[in-house]
């Protein structure tokens, strides 16, 4: 799968300060890429360069195998996390003021935002300034803005803060599908669960540095650490206990379960597999539960950033 | 891909279209033209309050002079001649009467102690310029009593009176004199004082723009669209554009509300020259008016007065603008601006004074020249100095040195601004400011 966006060895100093330490990521065409990072790490520089809005210190981006050029803003949509419109502004021409800077010309953005604007049933919203709309409603506009002309990348910092769930649920679907329409999406976000169910990819950026990245399968693998979740019955809990955890690294569990079970998570040295687990255990009780532990992106956020500190 | 005209047309209309601003547009010439309306008013109400005064006169001589045809003709005051009585009961009566007060002229020796002994008693203390009137009508009497007491022949004396006004020519044969120097610094003060305030009200009016944009926190999302020079050029001619419409509309309601008043309220708004032209009389101007106008008019360098406006207007504009631009990205909000807008009114305030007066005592002086130079006051000063003939070189160098440092507040302003508009809650120190600088 060829890249999207490449940023390589990208520094940014503001004064003595660096906000970003040679940090590269690299984008895949069609995913939706998270980026990850406690407050401060360095994520907004990072998003501001690749929009161009500021430049690096060293280090290049490319877009499609090309340096960044001006030329380029059409191709990205950017959300920003400090996000608004002009409040005295009527909705429609400020979407069709916005989406002319983007390079639409004024009958396509008209057309384009017709469309949008009867997807998402707020065509009555036209001619309404934007101070007599709700903040979630106002977010609607901008998300409309940001995809308008079609940016080949799509970039989403905290893209669902101030919506109710329904809505927030309502976007995460749109974002999926320009996605399959072939877009290519970053997202900022310290919602982990979003990011469980929506990133392919992940990079985590932490105090400057790059501490983290790759698919996210592939950081899961990397971070699992051959631990099962089991649930068994055997005619001694505490007895069965005391037997595995001579034999094994144990800790304690926590599962919901309609038997009366030992629950244990069970860590095995390097070179066991779970094949071998199971049929020792199912020699000592009945087992009613078998699970791998995958560590969750919270976990693995946290683990790393403590690592790091 | 260039978005300047978009975003001119964005920040012209938004303007325009903007209520306060609406109102502002129509309100401003009718309370400008109806302040201008009172005060001309109360001038006349002022002036034309009748009035009693009695003499007292013990010489029975210098009181004749109030009998003149020159001095009854004025209209405003009535002249009430007493009896020979006491001063005492002069000033009763006087009060009973409720005239406005007595003029007492005691007989003395000579007319140098008459002089010192008139007395003039009133409720209030009367008006200065009423007391100047009588002083100057008694001052020629006892002049000339005093002459005619000497044996010197009264009509020798007025005619060997001379009257000197000083006929000024450059080597070239440029005519000029005091009057015509006058209308020259009055026309320069104008066009200084026009910019000066120009650059106030839509200086302020594009500071106003840039922090809306950082409050909204729309900037994120339209500097990802555009570069920030191209957005701080757009709202510079955006606002200038809606400034100018501003200022021609209001020179064409005010002429127009001018006329209606003119006609339907019968307001002299000549009257006031009227009045300035008669005290330039009384310095000696006496050639005719209508003359002197258009000597004036002629002796005005007028096409490159009219060149040298639009050009030094335009890039005195610019030069202070981007600065109040830079401000306001630096700040969150107006009440933020403060410590950062003396720097601005200082050097435009400068240019007024200074330019004001140094010009008026030699318009090609040090001082004044070099304030014709300097950026920052140039556009004021020279504007000031160009209607008594500025070489062009000078001219030239001058605007040269406007353009290249407009260049230069463009670049810092937007330097400035890159950064400022994506702060946010901070009031930031011009040490900050300046490490922005070199990010």
């Amino acid at each position: 799968m060829s890249s999207i966006l490449q940023a390589k060895d990208v520094v940014k100093k503001y004064g003595d300060y660096t906000a970003l330490n040679k940090v590269s990521i690299d984008v895949p065409k069609g995913s939706i890429f998270g980026l990850l990072g406690p407050n401060g790490a360095g994520k907004t520089s990072l998003i501001r360069i690749i929009n161009q809005i500021t430049a690096p210190d060293a280090g290049k981006v490319l877009l499609d195998g090309e340096p960044l050029k001006q030329l380029h803003i059409q191709d990205i949509g950017y959300m920003p996390e400090e996000r608004g419109l002009y409040k005295s502004m009527k909705v429609g021409e400020q979407a069709l003021y916005l989406a002319q800077l983007k390079g639409l010309s004024k009958s396509e953005a008209k057309m384009r935002l017709k469309y949008w604007f009867e997807k998402f049933e707020i065509s009555d919203w036209w001619n309404k300034k934007i101070q007599e709309l709700s903040k979630g409603m106002a977010q609607k506009i901008q998300f409309v803005v940001t995809v308008l002309h079609q940016p080949k990348l799509l970039i989403f910092d905290e893209p669902f803060s101030g919506f109710d769930p329904i809505n927030a649920n309502r976007i995460k679907d749109e974002i999926i599908q320009l996605r399959d329409e072939g877009a290519t999406v970053i997202f900022s976000t310290h919602r982990m669960e979003s990011v469980e169910e929506m990133c392919d990819h992940i990079a985590l950026i932490h105090k400057s540095n790059k501490v983290l990245d790759g698919k996210l399968t592939d950081v899961k693998r990397q971070y699992k650490s051959n631990t099962y979740q089991v649930g068994i019955t055997a005619g001694n809990n505490q007895q069965l206990r005391n037997v595995l955890s001579d034999k094994f690294e144990l800790s304690d569990a926590n599962f919901k379960s309609i038997d009366d079970d030992l629950k244990v998570n069970i860590k095995l040295e390097n070179g066991d597999t779970s094949n071998d687990l199971l049929s020792y255990l199912t020699s000592q009780g009945q087992v009613n539960h078998f699970v791998e532990v995958i560590p969750s992106v919270n976990d693995i956020f946290i683990q790393t950033v403590e690592n790091n500190n | 891909m260039n978005h300047l005209p978009l975003i001119i047309k964005r920040e012209y209309l938004t303007k325009v279209k903007n209520k306060s601003f609406i109102i502002m547009t129509f309100l401003s010439p009718l309370i400008m033209i109806g302040l201008i309306t009172l005060i001309v008013y109360l001038t006349q109400l002022n002036n034309n309050k009748e009035r009693t005064i009695s003499i007292l006169d013990e010489t029975g001589t210098i009181s004749e002079v109030f009998k003149t045809e020159k001095v009854s003709e004025d209209v405003y005051t009535k002249y009430n001649f007493l009896p020979n009585i006491s001063l005492e009961e002069a000033k009763k009566q006087v009060q009973e009467a409720e005239e406005y007060g007595l003029l007492h002229i005691r007989q003395m020796a000579s007319m140098e102690e008459i002089a010192k002994q008139i007395k003039f008693y009133s409720e209030d203390s009367p008006s200065s310029n009423f007391i100047s009137r009588l002083e100057r009508i008694l001052n020629e009497k006892l002049t000339e009593e005093a002459l005619i007491n000497n044996n010197v022949d009264v009509k020798l004396v007025e005619s060997s009176q001379m009257d000197i006004s000083i006929g000024q020519e450059t080597f070239s044969g440029e005519r000029s004199s005091k009057l015509i120097n006058y209308s020259k610094l009055g026309f320069g003060l104008a066009a200084g004082y026009l910019l000066f305030m120009f650059i106030i009200i839509y200086g302020n009016m594009i500071m106003r723009s840039v922090i809306e944009e950082k409050t909204n926190r729309i900037i994120e999302v339209i500097i990802s669209s555009v570069k920030p020079v191209q957005l701080l050029m757009g709202k510079i001619i955006g606002t200038s554009l809606a400034g100018v419409t501003q200022f021609l509309m209001w020179i064409v309601l005010g002429g127009i509300m001018i006329a209606i008043i003119s006609l339907v309220f019968g307001v002299d708004f000549s009257g006031m020259q009227a009045e300035q032209q008669q005290a330039l009389m009384a310095q000696g101007e006496n050639v005719d008016m209508q003359m002197q106008i258009t000597e004036i008019i002629q002796s005005l360098p007028l096409a490159n007065l009219i060149a040298a406006f639009f050009i030094f207007f335009i890039g005195g504009y610019l030069l202070y603008s981007s600065l109040y631009a830079a401000i306001g990205a630096a700040v969150d909000n107006e009440t933020d601006t403060q410590q950062f807008m003396m720097p601005i009114i200082m050097p435009l305030m400068l240019s007024v004074y200074v330019g004001g007066f140094t010009v008026l005592e030699d318009p090609h002086g040090t001082v004044a020249t070099v304030f014709s130079f300097i950026p920052f006051t140039s556009p004021v000063v020279m504007l000031m100095r160009i209607p008594f003939g500025v070489p062009l070189w000078q001219q030239l160098l001058s605007v040269a040195i406007l353009y290249i440092s407009f260049t230069g507040t463009v670049w810092f302003a937007s330097k400035i601004y890159r950064v400022g508009i994506l702060m946010y809650g901070k009031k930031p120190s011009y040490k900050e400011i300046f490490k922005w600088l070199k990010y």
